[in-house]
């Protein structure tokens, strides 16, 4: 998805995860996507780049969608579809 | 339910577990961690990511703390961080015909030996992107993109 389709999305819980370093941020996302109904998007915000290559192998292994990623000042947000 | 069915029903069985176990499978391809800014390590993990390359095995060299400021371009920096740089040991590396590791890298370049940095270690050894050497393939993540790249590897070291 594209950064406007991105910021267009209906999100269903947002992590701000912002500030702390590897590996909180995927805690943050771990404790979370549970929150999330299966089929709703979660974001999740990171001052951490590396979050962004993280979320998408995370996505893959566990089954859920990578959706993108969008660069604001100073932190990431990353989008991810749960589905299962 | 006739016998076709019975057939049809065991192929798509047998076709979701062979996915399954394909997904799960690892991939001919082993991941090295290096975390030593030692340049005798260094060195080490390439010439063993370059072996590896002649057996079509993939190689993914994951570098984190003091390693990460090994894989700085002396040209690039910014700042005088002396402390951090490898140890240079005085190895006589033309006598026994050894490549300095300016030439292990470039032929791990060359031969598709791909670098995962640590994005923490970048901060915690005050390194920019812009400071590192060129590399065809360099990605930045963290933890999880090391755990997985270990899943999806026949072997895992650390060094």
């Amino acid at each position: 998805m594209n950064e406007s389709e991105l910021k267009a999305t209906k999100v269903a819980k947002v992590i701000d995860a912002r500030g702390t370093a590897c590996p909180g941020p995927m805690l943050e996302a771990k404790r979370a996507i549970g929150e999330c109904p299966v089929g709703s998007v979660m974001e999740v915000q990171s001052s951490d780049s590396g979050t962004i290559v993280d979320i998408q192998r995370w996505c893959k292994k566990m089954g859920h969608d990578y959706l993108g990623d969008v660069a604001n000042d100073g932190f990431w947000s990353v989008y991810l579809l749960r589905k299962v | 339910m006739t016998d076709s069915q019975d057939k049809d029903q065991l192929l798509q069985d047998l076709l979701k577990r062979v996915e399954a176990l394909e997904r799960a499978a690892p991939k001919d391809q082993i991941t090295i961690g290096v975390m030593s800014g030692d340049l005798e390590r260094t060195m080490l993990a390439f010439i063993i990511a370059l072996g590896a390359t002649t057996f079509d095995i993939e190689v993914e060299l994951v570098f984190t703390l003091r390693a990460s400021a090994t894989l700085r371009d002396p040209m690039k920096k910014h700042k005088n961080l002396q402390e951090l740089e490898p140890s240079a040991i005085k190895f006589d590396l033309e006598k026994a015909g050894a490549m300095s590791l300016e030439q292990l890298i470039q032929l791990a370049a060359e031969s598709g030996v791909r670098i995962t940095i640590c994005n923490l270690s970048l901060d915690l050894m005050d390194l920019e992107r812009d400071e590192l050497i060129d590399y065809p393939n360099i990605t930045f993540a963290g933890v999880a993109a090391f755990i997985d790249l270990c899943s999806e590897s026949k072997h895992c070291w650390f060094m």
